[in-house]
């Protein structure tokens, strides 16, 4: 009996390790593929890109400093926030080298489908408010709380957190760009090993 | 039994959504739309057939009294192989489902086919019912999540029909899936029964 048990979860594991082998490169390369993307989705043409790690409010923060040709042509950051209605909504804020708010990508979430997913949309509400300002020049909170963004239609408390992340995404714009004020951003890293080439097809 | 009635009882007269009533927490979970609801019955099936054709195989091996483990450990290790390759490959679609691949272990269908049919039948016959089992899971739940995709986003496999605005919500949200699927189940039997 207990052969036989052993011997059955040594094949399943050999199985199992044997698949892990074949798939981990592609795995990472399909999440590599996806950040790039995203860093795409958000900003104009670029050459390369480099990252810098920060922690903003507690929370990590990965700012993408794209360069094109000599000079900078903006700044993706990866924010997130975890005041979402379903846990944790990570995006990815495009700014120019200004500050303004090229675009933004919501890169996962697990709110209300129909409600707070609507975030996701092209031309939804809150991506209308930011798009094309600069969150200096504004007050970066929902229209309930005071603020100058259209929140979405019964979706307050996934709003709020989308404009949580894009704040949080500002003050690490501003730490890395020195541009702005940057509250509660602590403990900027280099990740120079971990830039790669992108915009242009190579 | 003939090899295609093995396959079509598993989509009519043992349905395991509308019939059996199996695996109702990615049934409702995973039916938010028609994509999803079919991507995790294709997966579902994936790793049905493969843990059928397996347990047929090993059964004689395994002593009674540890089968249950045995095909547990045979189910979870054709699930974390979907997931790694559905993680690979399909990513977005992987992205979607999230947490309910894993969840395929303790779906009640595949141990439940195990046990009931793998465990007792050669590993043709094994594969086909997979076939014919993960058949009925992907078609009934493409048709709760096309039903409530229409009802309450106002598309159709991610495509809008331009009635988007007049759609009631509740059909993607949770009570809603009870309401499709209990109705869907009604229209089924009645249909079925005959």
């Amino acid at each position: 009996m207990v052969a036989v048990l052993f011997t059955i979860t040594l094949v399943a594991s050999a199985g199992v390790g044997g698949v892990n082998m074949i798939t981990a490169d592609a795995i990472a390369e399909a999440k590599k593929l996806a950040v790039t993307q995203a860093v795409k989705n958000v900003l104009p043409e670029f050459d390369r890109s480099e990252m810098t790690e920060l922690t903003v409010d507690e929370i990590p923060v990965k700012v993408y400093t794209a360069v094109a040709g000599d000079e900078v042509a903006g700044y993706a950051v990866e924010s997130m926030t975890k005041m979402g209605f379903g846990g944790a909504i990570r995006m990815m804020v495009g700014f120019s080298p200004e500050g303004e708010v090229l675009n933004v990508n919501v890169l996962e979430q697990s709110e209300t489908p129909g409600l707070g997913t609507k975030m996701c949309d092209e031309g939804n509400a809150l991506i209308g408010s930011v798009q094309g300002k600069n969150p200096a020049d504004m007050k970066l909170k929902v229209k309930k709380d005071g603020g100058d963004v259209d929140a979405l239609t019964a979706a307050t408390i996934s709003s709020r957190a989308y404009v949580d992340a894009v704040a949080r995404a500002y003050a690490a714009f501003a730490s890395v760009s020195g541009k702005g004020s940057a509250d509660g951003v602590t403990g900027a890293t280099n990740g120079d090993d971990d830039s790669w080439k992108g915009g242009k097809d190579e | 039994m003939n090899k295609l009635q093995i396959i079509l009882k598993g989509i009519v007269r043992e349905n395991p959504t509308f019939v059996l009533i199996l695996g109702m927490c990615p049934t409702l979970g995973t039916t938010t739309s028609a994509i999803n609801g079919c991507g995790m019955g294709v997966a579902t099936m994936a790793v049905l057939i493969m843990s059928n054709l397996v347990i047929s195989l090993i059964k004689n091996f395994i002593p009674d009294k540890v089968r249950i483990p045995a095909f547990i450990v045979v189910i979870a290790s054709f699930v974390t192989i979907i997931q790694m390759l559905m993680q690979a490959f399909v990513p977005a679609l992987y992205a979607s489902l999230g947490v309910f691949i894993p969840l395929i272990v303790v779906n009640c269908i595949i141990l439940g086919r195990a046990e009931a049919f793998a465990s007792k039948n050669g590993p043709l016959d094994s594969i086909l019912d997979g076939v014919g089992i993960g058949l009925g899971f992907t078609l009934s739940l493409t048709v709760i999540g096309a039903v409530r995709e229409v009802l309450g986003s106002g598309a159709i496999f991610d495509m809008p029909l331009g009635i988007g605005d007049y759609t009631p919500l509740v059909f993607v949200l949770a009570p809603g899936g009870f309401f499709v699927l209990g109705y869907l189940m009604i229209l089924f039997n009645k249909f079925a029964k005959k």
